[in-house]
């Protein structure tokens, strides 16, 4: 059983978790995952790491509800536990060596972006960070990036925040400025990635995408996070969950996606009666 | 006086159009009165061949003596001084290659139903008794288990029994390796499972889930910091393979991997109860011929599957399935597509599968494996119409514990390279065996594995 120790709020829609889980914690690098399950009856559920404490032996989840179990998740509290929680896995990004990055989180991938950028900006690296959010509420992290980058960029989609457009445009706009970027690290939906990697392609800057298909167990036995790289078939949970944006077959990966919408959208109904009907007990 | 019946005494089943509609278990085992009179057929030959035939030397005669005699307790004891799970092995063992094969009965007639009997009496034991293992003297020494399937299993029992102080570490949420998450159900209860490992732990055996060595810990590590003194890997054949045809990463195409894992250790058979789901279409191609392939062909029939085919390169002669699988697959209405091989997966517009195109085959000269090889004919091809293929052509060791362990010598083809009678690697305390090291096979000779490796575990240890 794994120990909830702090819940926060970070706004409509994500929350963040700090679990206990020293071994995991121990280990716990940029780009890794771990997968969870709340109750004997639960699905496995990848989430990437977003920061670990190895003297306290924690590791810190943000998850946004979008399905049955993320939604559950967000219910619990702090001291509540977690069923089976394992990791790190997959293979943590290689951030070593590079002089000048542009770290782009898009909604939730914010999060999952924070590592890198805090890891590049301890590496000496020099950091630009552009997240973007649909609107001002939804904004999360700002403090943290701000923390470890050289400059923040924070975009809506509506501009709200009195900034609007979308990441790709801000990325645009830097590199027209005369930024020499020698690696780009984009981490949101598949739409924001491929939209990236097709900008930064037209510059010939290498860029770094962290795919996070529907996966069983993460130790390559099940083959479901299957992805087309370079023409090859790699599994994302021990190939990647890093690979380069420029190879990814994004829409083959945006199919696979929908794979299991009608049985995510069944879960949820389901599980939003059974609520329904606590409530009104 | 022996039962001189040429046949065994037959096992009670559930009826074939009923079991393809429900996940419980096909075969209902023996009652007390048939395993006597089942173990009345066997003639107690003093030279014993059928216990040359098992990998993991269960002293045949003397149990079934035992069970002909009414002491069912007693014949379990029998088993259990040299296999640890028998409740599985009579259930999953390939008795017909194995122990039944060199039974002097099958000269003339079928050989006596020893993996019957073995489950009967593990049935009956486990219904009526309490294990209570003997006290033995610790010997304060550590050994580590990777993997908690067959071979890890009954080297970490083994060891146990020895006076060692075992952890096993497994990847998985639940202990059982491909016990739990590959065999479904109807062929082997998961509560049996559970309560097989159960015993194990019985023994002292420590069991630590969620911990996947090669990531959370190394094989260093768990040496030179956690005071483990000797490792066995029995992780098992991990990584499934493809075909490398197109069409492959369509929705609605599966390894029989991730099928039966959806299915045997996620329940999805009961969503949205349990939380994950699995996808069956009316129609489904398993592709390949083993017992995995058996498996998942005979659950997506469970699940609803209105023709299920089974597409196989080969005849049914040259299939590796069981002669058992193959039979009660056919009787549950799988249609077998034999000598068809698969060359493309067609896809909708939007990406779902659609069909699967096929070629047929015939069998020329054998082959290195000694099988007549299957050349296609041309002009052949056809397409099947299905909504989900399952491919079911093998899968090869999982690489996470040979790429983080330095000194760990594998063959090319990912296989750790071990010594056949002792487990041995080349990493001084390390040894291995079952699928991690042999390439997918069998239960029972994972068990053999784990076996040897543990009596050379305590030679290794006792000489150190």
């Amino acid at each position: 059983m794994f120990k909830i120790v702090r819940k926060e709020v970070l706004n409509s829609s994500v929350k963040l978790m700090e679990i206990e889980a020293p071994y995991v914690a121990r280990k716990a690098e940029p780009g890794q995952f771990i997968i969870l399950r709340i109750d004997e009856n639960g699905e496995r559920i990848p989430l990437t790491i977003a920061d670990q404490d190895r003297q306290r032996g924690t590791v810190t989840i943000i998850f946004q509800e979008v399905g049955k179990t993320t939604k559950q998740l967000g219910q619990l509290n702090e001291g509540d536990y977690l069923l089976d929680f394992v990791g790190p896995l997959g293979k943590a990004s290689h951030l070593e060596g590079y002089r000048k990055v542009a770290v782009i989180g898009g909604g939730l991938g914010s999060a999952i972006a924070y590592p890198q950028a805090k890891k590049l900006h301890a590496l000496g690296a020099e950091v630009h960070v552009i997240t973007g959010f649909r609107n001002k509420d939804l904004i999360i992290l700002e403090k943290e990036m701000k923390e470890v980058s050289d400059r923040l960029v924070v975009a809506t989609d509506d501009g709200s925040n009195g900034n609007k457009g979308f990441v790709t445009d801000m990325l645009k706009k830097l590199i027209e400025e005369g930024n020499k970027y020698d690696l780009v690290i984009a981490i949101g939906p598949l739409i924001m990635m491929k939209m990236v990697s097709k900008l930064t392609k037209e510059y010939g800057i290498k860029t770094l995408v962290s795919m996070n298909p529907v996966m069983i167990d993460g130790t390559g036995m099940c083959g479901g996070c299957r992805l087309t790289v370079g023409g090859k078939t790699k599994f994302a949970c021990v190939d990647g969950p890093d690979f380069d944006g420029h190879e990814v077959d994004f829409d083959e990966a945006i199919r696979r996606q929908q794979m299991y919408k009608n049985e995510e959208r069944q879960a949820l109904e389901a599980h939003e009666c059974r609520l329904e009907g606590i409530r009104n007990a | 006086m022996p039962n001189m019946s040429l046949k065994k005494v037959k096992m009670p089943e559930q009826d074939p159009n009923i079991r393809n509609k429900n996940f419980l278990e096909v075969a209902l085992g023996y009652t007390e009165e048939m395993a006597k009179e089942e173990a009345q057929r066997c003639l107690q030959c003093k030279h014993r061949p059928c216990v040359s035939g098992c990998p993991v030397n269960v002293q045949i005669p003397e149990f079934i003596k035992l069970v002909a005699e009414g002491k069912f307790e007693e014949a379990y004891k029998k088993i259990y001084e040299t296999n640890s799970l028998p409740a599985i092995c009579g259930r999953v063992c390939p008795q017909e290659s194995q122990c039944e094969k060199f039974c002097v009965r099958a000269k003339k007639g079928e050989s006596v139903g020893i993996g019957r009997l073995e489950r009967f009496v593990a049935d009956w034991y486990m219904a009526n008794c309490e294990s209570k293992p003997e006290k033995v003297e610790k010997l304060n020494k550590k050994v580590a288990i990777i993997g908690s399937g067959p071979a890890g299993l009954t080297c970490a029992g083994d060891l146990a029994k020895m006076g060692y102080d075992v952890t096993i570490f497994e990847a998985f949420h639940t202990p059982g390796g491909v016990l739990m998450y590959g065999i479904p159900e109807f062929r082997l209860p998961k509560a049996l499972v559970q309560k097989e490992i159960e015993n194990v732990r019985k023994l002292g055996v420590e069991i630590k889930t969620n911990m996947v060595i090669g990531k959370v810990l190394s094989i260093e590590e768990l040496m030179e910091e956690e005071g483990f003194e000797a490792v066995f890997i029995g992780s098992g054949a991990g990584l499934p393979s493809f075909m490398g045809i197109e069409g492959e990463n369509l929705n609605g195409v599966y390894s029989a991997n991730e099928f039966l894992t959806r299915i045997n250790l996620m329940k999805a058979y009961k969503f949205p109860e349990t939380d994950t789901p699995v996808k069956v279409g009316r129609n489904v191609a398993v592709v390949g011929g083993g017992n995995v392939a058996m498996d998942a062909a005979r659950s997506a029939k469970r699940l609803g599957a209105e023709n299920v085919y089974i597409v196989y390169r080969r005849s049914e002669a040259e299939m590796p399935a069981r002669l058992e699988e193959i039979h009660h697959a056919k009787e549950e209405g799988i249609i077998f597509k034999l000598l068809n091989n698969p060359t493309r997966i067609l896809g909708t517009e939007d990406g779902w599968v659609k069909g699967i195109e096929c070629v047929e085959m015939e069998l020329g000269e054998p082959d290195a494996s000694g099988r007549r090889r299957p050349i296609a004919k041309e002009g052949s091809e056809f397409v099947l119409d299905v909504e989900t293929v399952i491919i079911a052509i093998g899968q090869t060791p999982n690489p996470l514990i040979t790429s983080s362990t330095p000194g760990l010598d594998s063959h090319r083809w990912g296989g750790i390279i071990a010594d056949e009678e002792t487990g041995a690697t080349s990493k001084p305390g390390v040894f291995a065996g079952g699928d991690a090291v042999t390439g997918a096979a069998t239960v029972i000779l994972a068990m053999g594995a784990g076996k040897k490796a543990a009596k050379a575990i305590d030679e290794y240890l006792k000489n150190k």
